[in-house]
């Protein structure tokens, strides 16, 4: 689960960590008020969105008075924002954060991550704060420092101590540094997060250190530990179709092509995209009904494939294990029945009770179109999407 | 022969008395596994699907000599589950549970590494050498026993790339799911070395995901290691970078992990890529020099696989 920056600089303050004065606003008279509160001589005025490459999309400006904090919260609240990572059709600024500017000497980066070729999380930092970590990771992977940490005995003193002196900070620097990042790694555990990342973490001027920004991402599988990180989901953030899946369970992402596909597990599902590629089509959507799909959960995932107005055919590929064929089936023919939908449907199914499937759509009194393998299935629903491209 | 489960193997089931446990553990009775215990804490001394159940897994093992578990407790307490497994020392432990949080399993990958037990998964279908043990949730009726080893991150994806080998009568000495979660006990080149070793495994279908980069290590091995066939397959070659494909584990990120780049460590491994999921089988059988027409499983095998009752599971 992604969160805000101004989310999680409210989280990492709870653990010690120092992060730039500042409040999240909604308007722009707002970000006036908040500017005049703050008083510094420049305050920074950030658009709020799950996205980074904020700066590079015109989201992240100076402003040297309130008045002008106010013009530019007016210039980004409800822009189309695009960064590198939103992708062409940009994300709307709805929030802006307006914090204090600082007096920059350095840009580091911190990261907290789980390495999961090590099974153990790592701490890593780098000099070249600022800039996309993926790029130094790919041109000077030298430039990257990382410590590995024993779950056992938690991330030590001397660990932090080795990255800090590896940034070349000053003793005095370091004595700051090295609580700050143990603070870090708190954070990073006590809220079960799969990535944290501060880029830039700042020295300032009086030699302090600062996260400027903060990203932190939250494993999904350990939110039942934290009922309280439920209000912190932004949900214009997230695809409404994706929004509305996850109401029934059901495991839905949406991609940009015309033939919806509904799959029971995460690899045939993917493996289903990828064969519908081979034949020259393009998937409209990832959909993992799951191991389980009862016939209620087999309508709803119909509904919201076919809510997707590019979607040209359906092409359901199961493999019957412990989701019966005849159940799928069922569910598959009620949908149709209640939905009325026009759009061409290819039904390949295989495994238990497959059989007893077949009959159900043969006998529905309904068009669908049955397939032979994943092969065939795949070049049926292309050519009722009208060909391949 | 196969690798890691035979008719030796004797189970318990952690969680037997559960809906999903006692659902499967009925399952893997049917297909002739050993299932000689359950553990559920507070039910010691009771019987479930005629398997007495015990309160603790040490009192499981010392009682009946039980050499596996398979644990089927919901997500908060399967990484303890794993953990009292490890404690009683068994030989192999298969968590079959997904949605595990990263940071428990962070925990039992540190405590593995002092550990006799192997894991298999978490967020995985299991183990089954056919004929002889099935351990998880797999049909056993699409299997076929013979010489050809599975290893796949997938479940559904798995059972499909068994149907096609089945149907081209081409048997499996073992099928190994190794989950789909970023932490998991045993990898790919785990699975590898069991099936290089195993004589009875003549080639291998290894069948790898989006994210990480245990199929480039595997390929790396096979490489050096490895003359018997070797069959590849990875998913997601359409899925887009930053998003978690179903599988946690299941993700490209910072541009690693794509496809194409264990695609291409695996044609530089000399393993026979496919880059439709519907070639597993044909390339399979190309590759042991079988034609394709050969042998459709028989009446009987096809009769024996309707028998077996399904019903539903949540998973």
């Amino acid at each position: 689960m992604k969160i805000h920056e101004y989310q999680a600089k409210a989280i990492l303050a709870k653990f010690g960590v120092p992060v730039p004065r500042g409040e999240v606003v909604l308007k722009k008279d707002e970000a006036r008020a908040v500017a005049e509160r703050l008083g510094t001589r420049v305050v920074v005025v950030k658009a709020q969105i799950h996205a980074g490459g904020r700066g590079k999309g015109g989201g992240v400006k100076l402003a040297k008075s309130p008045d002008e904090a106010a013009t530019l919260a007016e210039q980004i609240l409800g822009m189309k924002l695009v960064t590198p990572q939103t992708g062409e059709e940009g994300r709307i600024v709805r929030r802006l954060l307006i914090e204090e500017g600082l007096d920059i000497k350095r840009e580091l980066y911190l990261g907290v991550l789980v390495d999961r070729t090590v099974g153990a999380p790592i701490f890593m930092a780098s000099a070249a704060g600022g800039m996309e970590i993926e790029e130094v990771a790919k041109d000077r992977p030298e430039a990257i420092l990382r410590e590995v940490i024993d779950p056992a005995t938690g991330f030590q003193p001397y660990q932090a101590r080795k990255l800090a002196f590896g940034l070349s900070l000053t003793p005095e620097q370091v004595n700051v540094a090295v609580p700050f990042f143990q603070s870090l790694y708190r954070a990073f555990v006590e809220t079960d997060a799969s990535m944290l990342e501060i880029n830039p973490c700042v020295v300032t001027g009086d030699g302090k250190l600062v996260a400027l920004d903060a990203k932190v991402t939250f494993d999904d599988n350990a939110l039942y530990r934290h009922p309280e990180f439920k209000d912190l989901r932004d949900l214009d953030e997230e695809t409404p179709l994706e929004v509305e899946a996850s109401k029934f369970k059901l495991n839905y992402i949406k991609l940009d092509g015309d033939i919806a596909c509904m799959v029971n597990g995460a690899g045939l599902a993917m493996a289903t995209m990828d064969i519908i590629k081979l034949s020259g089509g393009s998937p409209a959507n990832f959909l993992d009904v799951g191991g389980g799909a009862s016939e209620e959960q087999v309508k709803n995932a119909f509904r919201i494939l076919l809510s997707d107005p590019n979607v040209k055919a359906v092409f359901v590929n199961i493999f019957g294990g412990i989701l019966r064929c005849d159940v799928l089936a069922s569910g598959v023919v009620n949908a149709a029945k209640e939905l009325k939908f026009k759009i061409p449907v290819v039904v390949r199914m295989e495994g238990t009770n497959v059989q007893q499937g077949k009959e159900i759509l043969k006998h529905s009194g309904l068009n669908f179109a049955v397939a032979d393998g994943m092969k065939d299935g795949a070049e049926k629903a292309v050519a009722l999407a009208g060909g391949a491209r | 022969m196969s690798v890691l489960v035979d008719k030796s193997t004797r189970l318990i089931v952690q969680g037997l008395t559960g809906r999903e446990g006692g659902f499967h553990a009925q399952q893997m009775l049917d297909y002739g596994t050993k299932v000689v215990a359950g553990v559920t804490p507070g039910k010691g001394g009771t019987e479930h699907l005629g398997v007495p159940v015990f309160n603790t897994v040490a009192e499981a093992v010392k009682a009946t000599k039980a050499n596996a578990s398979v644990i089927f407790v919901p997500p908060p307490f399967a990484a303890d589950a794993i953990l009292e497994a490890f404690d009683a020392a068994l030989s192999l432990v298969i968590c079959i549970t997904e949605g595990v949080p990263t940071l428990d399993m962070v925990r039992v990958a540190a405590a593995s590494k002092n550990s006799k037990s192997r894991l298999i998964g978490p967020n995985c279908p299991g183990i089954i050498s056919p004929g002889k043990c099935k351990i998880g949730i797999m049909p056993g009726s699409i299997h076929k026993e013979g010489h050809v080893g599975v290893v796949s991150r997938s479940g559904t994806l798995t059972y499909e790339a068994v149907d096609q080998l089945t149907h081209l009568g081409i048997g499996q000495s073992t099928c190994i799911g190794i989950g789909g979660d970023p932490i998991i006990g045993t990898s790919f080149l785990d699975a590898i070395k069991l099936f290089n070793e195993d004589r009875d495994t003549h080639a291998i279908v290894m069948i790898g995901e989006i994210g990480g980069n245990a199929e480039e290590v595997a390929a790396e091995y096979i490489k050096k290691n490895v003359k018997k066939p070797v069959v590849g397959f990875i998913a997601g070659q359409t899925a887009p970078p930053g998003r978690r494909m179903g599988h946690a584990g299941a993700i490209i990120s910072g541009g690693q992990g794509t496809a194409a780049e264990k695609y291409k460590a695996m044609r530089a491994a000399g393993i026979r890529t496919v880059q439709s999921p519907a070639e597993i089988g044909h390339t399979m059988a190309a590759a042991l020099g079988k034609s394709a027409s050969q042998s459709k499983p028989s009446a009987k095998e096809k009769a024996a696989g309707k028998s077996k009752k399904a019903t539903k599971k949540r998973k």
